[in-house]
């Protein structure tokens, strides 16, 4: 594949958090290729790194936060290149970006709007830090998103404020703001947690046909295996900073390869089966990032783990790109 | 089973206020309160034992005596010994502060745990109660109350707890409203155990950090209201030695750049243990604080 | 797996319960109005077996939990209770006060926030003390024995005991808080939404052991989930709830395949599967869930039904039998339901 057809490459990223004398490391060397256009899936438990990984693409991290190496090249349509992490936070060109060619919409609707604006006031900001544009044709812009996001009486309901919508409108008001400049990645962290089924849908439902009508790229941020499997093409699964095993989505649920994800396939009760197949649970418990086990993190948890274990693991592709961090992905104990 | 039990019940007995005692000593502000505090107050006891001279003793041959290796804080305008004054002060003003701020926090307890659990009438009574001592300032609310009951040192404990119970009733039955949702309080419903026992084993200990911060904040204040209103003459009768009475003397220009040493200990003292009470209640809420470790 | 042929005595039959919170506004605090959470609903429970409730945020799911453990009291309606196996049914919320104790013995819940549900500074050996010692283990030792003998049950080791609910993660939280249901030996637990606030890999511990306690004790589940998965998982018999009311009741296994409520279907068809290949077709409910204060007139869903007809706007459809399956219970004007309660066969409830 070219590299241009990969809008983002993040190659051996760490980020760490210092917290008095405790160092966490929260992302340990995450390797992705985010396809153009595509959509990638970053499933794992909660406090895997998946929110701090989405954080360090933006360089939004709070301050005990920081890269500590490895890049994260952007490839923008019309311009250059650049790596992300060479910059400093406040740097015009990350500023720039942020919000322009890459967007973030959040896990929780409910905090990341500011009670005391309207809700057109806080759209409109997000085009006019970016673009110099009339009022009216920014008002225009956000009366139009959000129909297209179907909001009913748009026109009128950009008056009212936050307490007057509801969990779902919230989020797809946040998903206004983050498309109405017109992204080409667009970050979506855990967007539908905080919301029902049915609202649930309403929203992945309409990210697809945004992304149909838009063409950008989003990376999804989930522990829900069963929602990358509706909406991901790729899909990466991440567990104490690391990518374990990474692939087209057929590749992780028809083929999955490393002993953590197909733990996490059978782990999860799956609607139509009845409670006929009996859940496997995974052992244990995730170990404390500050404190992680030498070699394969998942080691301590894992079924087929021996004494090559306590040595870190390669992350090889075991073909057609489908990579996977395991001593015993190729044709070796996990694949029975 | 009774030999696991047995065997374990020595190696895992980590008790919570063991820990807390550890994050208590590990805090440097905390230590350096408690010291100061604990040095004050042990000084002030022991008074008997580390000056010879009885603080009310007049001894006109010595009036107005320098500091020196005999009087090492100097004498009075009577020949009384400050240094002894100033030991056998701090016990009344202590005393007096403690017992205001203890009086004080019992009453906030008790109302604040009934009114935060039952809700209701009893609450929005006592409510608008605190609302109206606490929107009278509370130096005038001292003043008429001290000038109505008399002085006194009893009168002044009472003074003190009636406006000191305010803060504590607010904390407590605030933490109420808020710990009586939990699902932890459900559970104990749940089970049928009774509303008081509920009320008071469960509920009420999670609330004792703040309560105990409270208090240290209460003490403090009530030494230097008492010093405040002895100072103006409306605290404690001035035969009755305490750190403001003390430095009644001083109410005087000339006393004030001639005698410093009538003024400047008992100053002291008070700023110092106010300061120890206070780093202490700052301590303390930093190691109740359950999200630091 | 649990076979439904072994439990048929009821144990909890729930009649017309509900439950409206006031809505206060005003200086004088007036009620203007009430949120109707559960709005008359019948159900009952048979001994042994698992009665999963599922629903979106809101449609007073907790609520019902709640009034079947008596934490709320219901506005109204009755909880017929069987205390033994061949005694009578009595209504738990007339009874007098030592006997109303008694019961609080036979009816427990598991609560959906494992972090607030147990007292931070009570250790686990002082959490379960209480409850048993008013529940008759008067014995100190024996307490403690019962307690270790309860964390055993659990997975978790006896010495835990000694700790306190910091030093526990999320899923082990879980497992004591139903260690400490079970202490009392009930016969009834009310699960809350018991693994929402876990971990996925963790969850399949928790409703694992839920499952071999239940064969182990002959527990009866009331077992409550917005997702469906879980609760298809864990249950033999499952009520979908709408604003307040029970709008479909079948086993498990129907439920999937042989859905007859629209909302139903629509909920289904909203969770996402961890499979690929089979493309679902999805059904995308307009708009959001009615506020409970304020429901539609006529069938509560119909605001939001894509199978809306006339009928629907102004009549609420009861929650009535199918013709072909007795036990299938649907309210919606489409399903072919029974039409006179009366018809249905006496032994069918
Ligand atoms: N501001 C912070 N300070 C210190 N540590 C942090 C901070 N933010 C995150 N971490 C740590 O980094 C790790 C990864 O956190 P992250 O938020 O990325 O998890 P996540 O995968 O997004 O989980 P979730 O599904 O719960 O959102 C965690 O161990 C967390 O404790
Ligand atoms: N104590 C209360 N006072 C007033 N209204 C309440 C109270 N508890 C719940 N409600 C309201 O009753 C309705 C049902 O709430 P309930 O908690 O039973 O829903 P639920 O189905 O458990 O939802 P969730 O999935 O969010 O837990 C909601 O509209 C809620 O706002
Ligand atoms: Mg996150
Ligand atoms: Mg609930």
């Amino acid at each position: 594949m070219n590299k241009q057809d990969y809008i983002l490459s993040i190659n051996d990223l760490k980020t760490q958090f210092k917290i008095g004398k405790r160092v966490v490391k929260a992302v340990d060397g995450v390797t992705l290729n985010v396809r153009r256009g595509k959509t990638m899936g970053l499933v794992g438990e909660s406090g895997c790194g998946k929110s701090v990984t989405a954080h360090s693409i933006m360089q939004l991290l709070p301050k005990a936060g920081s890269i500590k190496e490895g890049e994260i090249i952007f490839r923008p349509q019309n311009s250059e290149e650049f790596d992300i992490a060479k910059y400093r936070k406040t740097d015009k060109k990350l500023r720039n970006m942020r919000g322009r060619q890459i967007s973030m919409i959040f896990q929780d609707p409910m905090s990341s709007l500011n009670p005391v604006y309207r809700i057109g006031d806080q759209i409109i900001e997000s085009i006019i830090q970016h673009e110099r544009i009339s009022k009216k044709a920014a008002i225009k812009r956000t009366v139009d998103m959000l129909e297209m996001l179907s909001i009913p009486q748009a026109d009128k309901r950009i008056m009212d404020y936050p307490h007057q919508f509801s969990g779902g409108m919230k989020q797809r008001v946040m998903i206004a703001m983050g498309l109405i400049t017109n992204p080409e990645l667009l970050i979506a962290d855990e967007p539908t947690t905080a919301l029902d089924v049915t609202i649930q849908a309403q929203i992945l439902e309409l990210m697809q046909q945004m992304q149909e009508q838009l063409g950008f790229t989003i990376i999804i941020i989930t522990h829900n295996m069963g929602i990358v499997a509706d909406m991901a093409d790729d899909i990466a699964v991440m567990y104490m900073g690391k990518i374990m095993e990474f692939g087209a989505k057929e590749d992780i649920f028809l083929r999955p390869t490393h002993p953590y994800t197909r733990a996490l396939l059978k782990s999860v009760p799956v609607l139509g089966n009845g409670g006929n197949d009996r859940l496997e649970p995974i052992r244990g418990t995730t170990p404390d990032p500050s404190d992680m086990p030498e070699g394969c993190s998942f080691m301590p948890r894992c079924d087929l783990a021996t004494e090559k274990c306590k040595n870190a693991p390669p992350y090889e592709d075991v073909g057609n790109g489908h990579m996977v961090r395991c001593w015993y992905a190729k044709g070796g104990a996990a694949n029975e | 089973m009774a030999t696991v039990l047995a065997s374990k019940q020595k190696v895992k007995k980590s008790s919570l206020a063991k820990r807390n005692l550890q994050k208590l000593l590990n805090n440097k502000l905390a230590v350096f309160g408690l010291i100061v505090v604990t040095a004050m107050i042990l000084a002030c006891i022991a008074a008997p034992l580390l000056t010879p001279y009885d603080p009310m003793k007049i001894s006109l041959s010595e009036r107005d005596l320098e500091p020196s290796s005999n009087h090492l804080f100097g004498t009075d305008k009577l020949g009384r010994d400050v240094f002894a004054r100033t030991l056998y002060g701090g016990r009344m003003s202590i005393l007096i502060g403690l017992s205001g701020a203890i009086g004080g926090m019992l009453l906030g307890v008790i109302f604040g745990s009934l009114c935060g659990f039952f809700g209701g009438t009893l609450d929005a009574i006592f409510v608008k109660i605190a609302e109206l001592v606490s929107v009278v300032p509370q130096l005038l609310l001292v003043l008429v109350l001290s000038t109505f009951l008399g002085a006194g040192v009893q009168n002044l404990i009472y003074v003190f707890m009636f406006t000191g119970w305010v803060a504590t009733f607010r904390l407590v039955r605030g933490r109420f409203f808020s710990l009586r949702e939990e699902s932890f309080v459900e559970a104990c419903r749940a089970f049928g155990i009774g509303n008081l026992s509920i009320a008071f084993k469960h509920i009420l200990p999670n609330c004792l950090g703040p309560v105990a911060v409270q208090l240290t904040l209460n003490t403090a204040g009530f030494i230097l209201q008492e010093a405040a209103l002895s100072f103006i003459g409306l605290g404690v009768p001035s035969g009755v030695p305490t750190w403001g009475n003390i430095m009644n003397a001083a109410k005087e220009i000339i006393v004030i750049t001639q005698s410093p040493w009538l003024w400047i200990p008992p100053g002291i003292a008070i700023a110092l243990f106010v300061l120890g009470v206070n780093s202490l209640g700052d301590g303390m809420r930093d190691v109740l604080d359950p999200s630091q470790l | 797996m649990s076979n439904q042929s072994n439990h048929t005595e009821i144990l909890l039959d729930i009649k017309n319960i509900k439950k409206y919170y006031p809505i206060q506004a005003g200086l004088f605090r007036r009620t203007i109005g009430h949120v109707k959470a559960v709005d008359d609903v019948s159900l009952y429970v048979k001994r042994g077996e698992t009665l999963g409730l599922v629903g979106e945020s809101g449609c007073g799911k907790t609520t019902l939990g709640k009034c079947i453990v008596r934490l709320h009291r219901p506005t109204e309606g009755e909880l017929r209770y069987r205390f033994d196996e061949d005694g009578e049914y009595k209504d738990l919320l007339s009874l007098d006060k030592k006997e109303s104790f008694n019961a609080r013995k036979k009816i427990q819940m598991v609560f959906q926030d494992p972090y607030s549900s147990l007292n931070p500074i009570k250790n686990i050996l002082t959490a379960f003390d209480e409850p048993l010692r008013i529940h008759g283990w008067t014995n100190a030792n024996e307490r403690k024995e019962r307690v270790a003998e309860l964390l055993e049950s659990v997975n978790l080791h006896a010495d835990y005991m000694y700790r306190y609910p910091n030093e526990f993660s999320g899923g082990q939280r879980q497992r004591i808080c139903i260690a400490r249901a079970m202490c009392v030996n009930p016969d009834l637990i009310v699960c809350d939404e018991p693994v929402s606030a876990l971990d996925v890999s963790i969850q399949a511990q928790v409703l694992n052991l839920m499952k071999d306690l239940q064969k182990e004790h002959g527990l009866t589940y009331v077992f409550i989930a917005h997702d469906l998965s879980v609760v298809e998982y864990m249950s033999d018999r499952i009520a979908v709830m709408y604003l307040g009311k029970v709008v479909e009741l079948a086993s498990a296994k129907k439920l999937y395949y042989h859905f007859e409520h629209p909302y139903t279907e629509a909920l289904l068809s909203a969770i996402p599967i961890p499979k690929i290949g089979e493309k679902r077709q999805r059904i995308i409910l307009e708009g959001d869930v009615p506020s409970p204060a304020n429901p539609p007139a006529g069938c509560r869903f119909h605001t939001r039904c894509h199978k809306v007809m006339d009928i629907c706007r102004v009549k609420s459809p009861e929650l009535r039998p199918m013709k072909n399956d007795p036990d299938h219970l649907v309210a919606c004007h489409l399903a072919d339901t029974v039409e006179d309660i009366a018809e249905i066969p006496a032994d069918a409830v």
